[in-house]
């Protein structure tokens, strides 16, 4: 029958992930023995990961609404842009966006330059402030989107209506516009706060010591400074619990999605004049600049050297983008036999089988996985497969939340037509399923390549002789060879971008 | 070339429909409250659908547990009966071979019946780009070339107005001459002008083919209070 093929494929797919990640995960519980081997510094750490997230999440969220409200009531030249530039923090790689923050926020950089000229103190990056402030700099962007998204769902005849009961922007507020919020901020914080919980790379190069020194980071120092995999494995089981609890957490409150359509409504709040208007535009004008400010920084000072980057650089990023292919297609593959198979309605396993990459950090199955495979592969044979394979991982289940209401809908809409002309196996795939799940394939795909493109997490681990693209950068950043590193950062934000740009446009195309 | 439910029983959940009867060849149509299922047996007959109890015979072969696309059945639904993003020629292709590698032969067929449903010249359209009475041309130009036997309509051509409609069912009649069809419909006068007998279906339950005209001038009482 037209479903043996695809549904077996699935559930393959599915107990394979299942074995991955569950099997990884339990190594790690099985070598940690327990949580005797933690220090004072180990829960200093876990202390840290926690408020640091609470905090980042609280400022994202707070600071996102004025932006929300801003771009929900205006319109301007230049608005559909920057709404789809707020969606652009999500697929910057993370060691990018550092810099350029360090480039604004550093003792050398612009801000401190200002301070200084007006005779006021110098502000510091490295610490927990830094962190906090590089978690804003990639949340605020999210929150802000589905905020705006919650903005755009509120109805245009109750503003209508709102307006023909002469509500001053008080009452709107009040009425209209605070229930919104409180509806829709509890999932916002909640989104930032998980995104937050696993942080490694922002901790990595900008925090660390007994202040900032997230459980993922201390994770990597004892497996790579103090050679003590059972304290990492210890480690990796305080994260897997925090990672289930804000599973659990998750489970309760519903996080809204941050892609897809609506972000263009017609209609939309009343836009009140006044201070009003001047308040908008300074938010706006502040949270472009915010956003954008660290990226043109980047670029200023890594173009000039973009073309005299050294022979290392070039063969780091031949690697990376080779890896970043080779997980995009592992992403989109399994992506589609799931999403297929729970379309047809296969076992509920499946799509949890899916989803179960959220409670796994990049980090904790690092650790797994060289504990399994020591012996059979020298870790320098394992960083580039663990690393493609681990952001395929991780990308899933993003990509399932674009393909499974696409693949419910192929199947609503077409299963039965489908079934009635006999359209099974290969050719049901090459004439239907492909054509009509295009794009989400192709926005699951490219989501899947930058985010392995520019990803400086599993890959320190293992790092010997081969470093990816984002390593190099990294150790670039580390030697200060400061030109040399933004020339670096440069080319690797306009490879993860394209890539990304690439896999989706393929898709449009192709739909 | 009979259609014979024997001692069918469909469940699903709190709904069920039983069908003791047989359809003989002809035009027949099926009429019915809303809700009373008769979408569920136009999907029990393609194939959609699998009885809990009872047997499904087409000229005393049973197909009860045939898949849907091997069936002697082609089926036209109340929407989606086009691929969008196929080409008109290839929607009509896949009446011949699903996975559409068609020989020289076949694509001549194919041309032949966008002739003879009206729509020469248009084969490279996307379905999007033809008007509601257009698309549901390619549709019959499709079940025209795949020419299964039993013919089942849940309502296609309900969008249309009442014109189209009339020209649609017109066209039908002159492909599908000797084609045994199920046409659901909610309007009397449908039934009256292309099918000769009616399956009425009430309470759960198929009743044998009656001819229209008598049934529909002197309704059952749950008939009756359907049609107002």
């Amino acid at each position: 029958m037209a479903a043996g093929l695809p549904l077996s494929i699935g559930h393959a797919i599915a107990a394979l992930l299942a074995a991955l990640i569950l099997g990884t995960l339990a190594t790690v519980v099985w070598i940690a023995g327990g949580l005797s081997g933690l220090t004072e510094w180990d829960l200093r750490a876990v202390w840290f990961t926690l408020w640091q997230a609470a905090l980042s999440a609280t400022l994202s969220a707070a600071l996102a609404v004025p932006v929300a409200r801003a771009l929900a009531r205006r319109r301007f030249r230049g608005r559909g842009l920057l709404v789809t530039l707020l969606g652009a923090p999500f697929i910057l790689p993370v060691i990018v966006a550092v810099l350029g923050l360090i480039a604004i926020f550093g003792r050398n950089g612009v801000l401190n330059g200002a301070l200084e000229a007006m005779g006021l103190p110098a502000i510091g990056i490295y610490g927990w402030q830094g962190v906090i402030l590089a978690h804003v700099f990639f949340n605020v962007p999210l929150s802000v989107r589905l905020i705006l998204q919650g903005w755009q769902a509120i109805p245009a005849e109750r503003f209508r209506l709102a307006a023909s009961l002469d509500f001053a922007p008080r009452d709107i507020a009040r009425h209209l516009e605070r229930p919104m919020l409180r509806g829709v901020l509890p999932g916002v914080w909640l989104a930032v706060f998980l995104v937050c919980l696993t942080s490694f790379t922002v901790a990595l190069a900008l925090g660390g010591g007994p202040r900032a020194t997230t459980v993922e980071l201390a994770i990597y120092q004892a497996f790579r400074f103090d050679f003590d995999l059972g304290r990492a494995a210890a480690l990796g089981l305080v994260q897997i619990a925090i990672c289930v609890g804000a599973a659990l957490l998750a489970a309760r409150i519903a996080i809204p999605a941050g892609f897809g359509a609506g972000l263009d409504a017609v209609g939309g709040p009343p836009a009140p004049g006044g201070w009003r208007r001047l308040a908008d535009a300074a938010v706006i004008a502040a949270a472009a600049a915010f956003l954008l400010a660290p990226l043109i920084s980047v670029t200023l000072a890594g173009l000039p050297r973009l073309t005299t980057l050294p022979p290392e650089v070039w063969q780091a990023t031949r690697r990376s983008v080779l890896m970043a292919v080779i997980s995009a297609l592992l992403c989109a593959g399994a992506a589609l036999a799931l999403a297929l198979t729970v379309a047809r309605g296969g076992a509920r396993w499946v799509e949890g089988a899916g989803m179960l990459p959220l409670i796994a950090s990049p980090l904790v199955l690092g650790t797994g996985l060289f504990i399994l495979l020591r012996g059979t592969v020298t870790p320098q044979q394992m960083a580039l497969p663990v690393t493609a394979l681990i952001n395929a991982a991780m990308a899933l289940p993003f990509a399932l939340r674009a393909l499974i209401p696409a693949a419910r809908a192929l199947q609503k809409d077409y299963g039965r037509l489908a079934a009635s002309l006999d359209l099974r196996g290969w050719a049901r795939l090459r004439l239907l399923v492909l054509p009509r799940l295009a794009r989400p394939l192709g926005f699951g795909a490219g989501l899947a390549a930058a985010l392995a493109m520019g990803d400086l997490g599993v890959i320190t681990l293992f790092a010997g002789d081969n470093p990816t693209l984002p390593l190099m950068l990294y150790q670039l950043m580390n030697g200060y060879r400061m030109a040399d590193a933004a020339a670096c950062a440069l080319l690797l934000m306009m490879i993860s971008l394209a890539l990304f740009w690439a896999f989706d446009r393929g898709g449009r195309h192709g739909a | 070339m009979a259609l014979e439910f024997r001692d069918i029983l469909l469940r699903q959940d709190d709904f069920a429909l039983a069908a003791d009867l047989t359809v003989p060849a002809g035009r027949h149509a099926v009429i019915g409250a809303s809700g009373s299922g008769k979408s569920t047996l136009l999907a029990l007959v393609a194939g959609f659908l699998a009885p809990t109890q009872g047997r499904l015979l087409w000229e005393g072969q049973d197909i009860t547990a045939m898949p849907p696309g091997k069936r002697p059945v082609s089926i036209l639904f109340q929407h989606n009966n086009l691929f969008p993003h196929l080409s008109v020629k290839q929607n009509i292709g896949m009446g011949l071979r699903p996975d559409l590698r068609l020989n020289r032969a076949q694509q001549a067929r194919v041309a032949q019946v966008l002739d003879q449903v009206g729509l020469s010249g248009m084969g490279e359209r996307r379905p999007d780009a033809l008007s509601g009475g257009q698309q549901s041309r390619v549709a019959l130009a499709r079940v025209l070339l795949r020419a299964r036997p039993l013919l089942l309509l849940d309502e296609p051509f309900a969008a249309l107005g009442p014109a189209l409609k009339a020209e649609m069912l017109a066209l039908l009649a002159q492909i599908a001459a000797d084609t045994t069809v199920l046409m659901v419909t909610h309007d009397p006068a449908d039934a009256r002008a292309f099918a000769p007998d009616t399956l009425l279906v009430e309470g759960g339950r198929v009743h044998p083919p009656r001819p229209t005209g008598p049934l529909l001038d002197n309704p059952p009482p749950g008939l009756r209070a359907y049609l107002g």
